[in-house]
């Protein structure tokens, strides 16, 4: 054996060391996602014997209003979300000087980050609270009628998304204050000689060499949108009647909710949001194949 | 320098700017202040609708003191801090490893298994859901800390393995060509040569995944139940259905649940930092 | 000097117990009693075990009341406690029809529960066997601010057009007529139900439960317009879909709304936070159609021991326990609730006392619950059309046809 290993150990040893790596991975993670897959055509309550059904669940989730309402939310998540990457641009930039404890200011506007989204939650739901909270006794003094956001299917949505910007935008703006030490103050130097500045600067000089920092912002914002599970399970329950589930909250309760345990129908509510995440996770895996190409 | 650095500005804008840093951030945390402030109310303030004002009284101790008498909030941070911290071991000793096998070995398939790990790293919790929560009933785990660390390690594997092969391969790949010149076997090499020059990475992955780890709620959910194995992510939730309009304690258990992450990021600031921007911004 | 070969046979039971006893030990209880008062009644029920039973070691755990509804089922087929609580009816088939409950009868049968309790033995039988132990029942109704209606000179409301005028009195004095939180649903199930019962009776809501009358009968949208004429004489508090039950006491309390239609459980925080006899009164939901017998709903919380539980020995005793005469009359003190034993004593608050008259007398039929007759999906998504209807009773017609479509699915 000794020998062999001598031999050949630069071919066994990468095998070596991404066994139990790969065996967890595989275990935990891809086999699931062909299990659920599978699971979609059965009908299953989780506690009796499955009944094969074939492409029933996804049929009858065409006609399913509650799945429209779902994946339209996401939609708007997924737009709206967006939002959180020119806010944490923002704010990095107002926070991006050499002054006084800005090290602790910085620190300071991370928070959101670091704390969970459970907490987020519940310090939101109360911020909308219709008759204490602070967003409708500001709206009453400034003489506007208060908004139940969160009894309000037309605001609800909304309202949640608002709560998930605070720590995404947080989050954005780390990616980008490490990106803006990254950037050659020379260029910058250069273009002000040549009277750049302001927007225009931003624009055409800071934003090009940022583009490490926006794409991976433009990665983890997507993938925080489409996961959108804590807030809405915590804020609102899906409610009011339905009117905030998302894809993610929807699955969860048809597969494991109070007056669910449709596994099969849960799992081909994944199998959709799984596709949804494919065509991001192909675009992200495009690039990473063309840099590393180009190494 | 990008924004004009302010110190080359007009005293003007320099002040405003020294009297806007302290509100913007005020107004960023006013959540956070509230909660604070909540935390520190009588019971009384709550009931008479004062959640705005300032507290008739302070009742630090005793808010404080209370949620760990009558609730078993401490079980539940006791029980964070066993699933945490096993995870944090598991993931980064697993990826230091896949991590150094995708870095440094050129063999056909590393791109493929490379991806695997990243692709995997994406995929909506939900698809995993049902599967999971089986596979875990099937080994008897369920409703474990066992069980639900031994998933977190295997899906925070993905992540990591993305951020530490990333660093390997921006290692100076001449330090281990010379140490196979020298005849130092694979698994010494891994050992003495790599692992020490990825310190850096190592603390700031733990960090990282501390982190994650600490605010799961969802798997939480999934595969636990009760205050003997539930995280106080799920604790807390389930408290706040039992503290109804008991606001002030509410708060104080928000702010406990909070602290453990927000220590670790203070204490490990420069690490956690670099970790959110390491591995992916290269 | 054992005469009667029964007491023989006792003797060695008992023996056998005896040695059981040093291997039994550990009784694991799982319960969603987490408000105060079912919190209380419990540590009281399992230390009254305790101290008769010296030898088993109880380990209870406590879960959030929503929470429980989903963990109970994780916990049936993974990790199965000794015992675990829930609810009689319907609530229950999908358990016994997955193998995950034991059957009890022989509990029932040798500690006399079948004459004890007598009353609640048909909703606790599936396929002719019990599948656990009811150990507490309570009235639903309308509670309401004694002294606002007496400010006001309204008379407790016992037909529709008193109830009506009730409300109209209220709202002209700035008191919304009924408080109610339907973050979580249910509560809007129970304005349903009393609205349905009073409408059609006990025989239409079991027929619309099981699924045998369409959502879009003509009676169910006499309900749906009864409710109508409610909800447009702005008689629900505001904002109603922000709220869970328990916050929308506070309205209650602060004399902000007069009204709840509300399970008797309702009475323990109310009174926790500050009303009194003589502030909180209880009253049956008023008669809408005279012709319809008075129906109640009234529903059964219940213990049940999970097929998989490892020490159903000690937790049989356990059930022994808690059916007994005395113990139910403890636990129900209490919960504020009324007991099933048929000889236990119901506590002298004047809230029992009113249930249990009401209950005793009801002539057209008493109903579980719309989440408990109905089944899972159904009351789902009925709930939630609930919800939706008392917020946009305009769009009825869409969300009866909604519910019609869930039933052609559920039921095949």
């Amino acid at each position: 054996m000794g020998t062999y290993w001598k031999k050949n150990q630069q071919r066994l040893a990468p095998w070596l060391f991404l066994a139990p790596g790969i065996a967890m991975f595989a275990l935990y993670v891809i086999i699931p996602i062909f299990q659920s897959m599978n699971i979609s055509f059965y009908e299953w309550d989780g506690l009796g014997d499955r009944t094969w059904v074939g492409m029933n669940n996804y049929v009858e989730l065409m006609d399913d209003e509650a799945f429209y309402t779902s994946l339209k939310n996401n939609v708007i998540w997924l737009v709206l979300y967006m939002l959180a990457i020119p806010a944490g641009l923002f704010v990095a930039l107002f926070l991006n000087q050499t002054v006084r404890g800005i090290r602790i200011y910085k620190s300071l506007f991370f928070f959101p980050f670091v704390i969970s989204q459970v907490v987020v939650g519940l310090v939101f739901s109360w911020f909308y609270d219709p008759s204490f909270g602070l967003l409708n006794i500001a709206l009453m003094s400034l003489g506007f009628e208060a908004i139940p956001v969160l009894a309000d299917e037309t605001w609800v949505t909304y309202g949640i998304i608002a709560a998930g910007l605070w720590p995404q935008t947080a989050y954005c703006m780390i990616l980008y204050l490490t990106g803006l030490n990254a950037v050659d103050p020379e260029q910058i130097e250069a273009a002000r000689l040549d009277n750049a500045k302001g927007l225009k600067m931003l624009w055409y000089v800071v934003l090009p060499q940022l583009k490490p920092a926006t794409f991976i912002a433009v990665v983890v914002t997507v993938i925080g949108a489409l996961r959108s599970f804590d807030l809405v399970s915590i804020m609102t329950d899906g409610g009011p009647w339905g009117s905030s589930r998302v894809l993610a909250f929807y699955m969860y309760e048809q597969a494991f909710g109070e007056y669910g345990f449709r596994m099969g129908y849960g799992a081909a509510i994944a199998v959709i949001l799984f596709l949804i995440m494919m065509v991001y996770i192909s675009a992200f895996l495009f690039k990473m194949y063309r840099d590393e190409k180009g190494r | 320098m990008f924004p004009t650095p302010i110190e080359k500005t007009s005293p003007a804008s320099q002040w405003i700017y020294k009297v806007a840093l302290p509100i913007a951030l005020i107004l960023w945390l006013l959540p956070l202040l509230a909660v604070a402030m909540t935390s520190v109310r009588s019971a009384g303030d709550i009931n008479a609708g004062n959640y705005w004002g300032w507290p008739t009284s302070f009742n630090l101790m005793a808010n404080y003191t209370a949620i760990f008498e009558n609730t078993p909030i401490g079980q539940y941070i006791m029980n964070s801090f066993k699933v945490t911290i096993p995870t944090v071991i598991g993931a980064v000793a697993l990826s230091c490893m896949t991590g150094f096998a995708l870095g440094v070995y050129k063999f056909k398939a590393n791109l493929l298994l490379f991806f695997m790990f990243v692709a995997g790293n994406f995929v909506p919790f939900q698809i995993l859901m049902v599967p999971v929560r089986d596979l875990t009933l099937n080994m008897g785990l369920y409703n474990t800390i066992s069980g639900l660390a031994l998933f977190h390690i295997a899906f925070q594997t993905g992540f990591c393995t993305l951020f530490m092969r990333n660093f390997i391969k921006a290692l100076p790949f001449e330090l281990i060509e010379a140490a196979r010149v020298e005849g130092v076997s694979e698994i010494r090499i891994f050992w003495f040569v790599v692992i020490p020059l990825m310190r850096p990475a190592i603390a700031a992955l733990s960090v990282l995944i501390f982190t994650f780890i600490w605010n799961d709620y969802f798997w939480a959910t999934v595969l636990t139940q009760g205050a003997e194995t539930q995280p106080i992510t799920a604790g807390l939730y389930s408290l706040n259905g039992q503290w109804v309009a008991a606001w002030h304690l509410v708060s104080a258990g928000s702010i406990v649940a909070a602290l453990p992450p927000v220590l670790m990021f203070f204490l490990m600031q420069k690490h956690f930092i670099a970790g959110l921007t390491l591995g992916a911004v290269k | 000097m054992f005469h009667h070969p029964k007491k023989l046979v006792a003797g060695i039971l008992a023996s056998t117990m005896l040695a059981g006893a040093s291997f039994a030990g550990e009784l694991v209880i799982n319960t969603d009693t987490s408000d105060p008062a079912p919190k209380a009644a419990f540590e009281a029920l399992i230390a009254g075990f305790e101290a008769e039973n010296p030898d088993v070691k109880v380990t209870w755990n406590l879960f959030d009341h929503e929470g429980y509804k989903t963990s109970i089922r994780n916990f049936l087929t993974a990790d199965a406690p000794d015992l675990a609580n829930w609810y009689a009816g319907n609530r229950m088939l999908p358990y016994v029809n997955a193998g995950l409950f034991e059957p009890v009868d022989d509990v029932w049968e040798e500690n006399g529960l079948t004459e004890s309790l007598a009353s609640a033995q048909g909703s606790m039988t599936i396929d002719g066997k019990i599948w656990g132990v009811p150990y507490t029942y309570y009235q639903w109704g309308v509670y309401y601010r004694k002294d606002i209606f007496e400010n006001l000179g309204i008379a407790v409301p016992t037909n529709w057009d008193e109830f009506k005028a009730a409300g109209k009195t209220l709202t002209d004095n700035g008191v919304t007529p009924i408080t109610i939180g339907t973050k979580y649903l249910w509560t809007a199930g129970g304005v349903f139900d009393y609205l349905n019962l009073r409408t059609n009776g006990y025989d239409f809501h079991m027929a619309l439960t099981k699924g045998e009358v369409a959502w879009t009968d003509e009676r169910v949208v006499a309900t749906m317009n009864n409710w109508k004429e409610l909800i447009d004489a702005g008689f629900f508090l505001e904002n109603h879909a922000a709220y869970s039950w328990q916050e929308a006491l506070a309205p209650m309390v602060q004399g902000d709304a007069a009204m709840y239609v509300m399970g008797n459980f309702a009475v323990a925080p109310l009174k926790e936070a500050g009303l009194t006899d003589d502030t909180l009164g209880f009253f049956q939901f008023p008669v809408i159609n005279p012709d319809v017998p008075l129906a109640e709903e009234a529903p059964t919380d219940t213990i049940h021991i999970p097929a998989n539980a490892k020490n159903k020995e000690d937790a049989k005793k356990f059930l022994a326990y808690l059916a007994r005469a005395d113990v139910q009359t403890q636990i129900n003190d209490t919960l504020g609730q009324l007991p099933i034993n048929k000889d236990s004593e119901v506590g002298d608050d004047k809230f029992l006392q009113a249930g249990y008259q009401m209950l005793s007398s009801t002539t057209g039929g008493i109903a579980q619950f719309f989440d408990r007759d109905a089944p899972a999906e159904m009351a789902k998504a009925g709930m939630e059309g609930f919800q939706e209807f008392m917020v946009k009773p305009e769009r009825m017609d869409k969300i009866l046809e909604r519910l019609e479509k869930v039933r052609g699915r559920v039921y095949k």
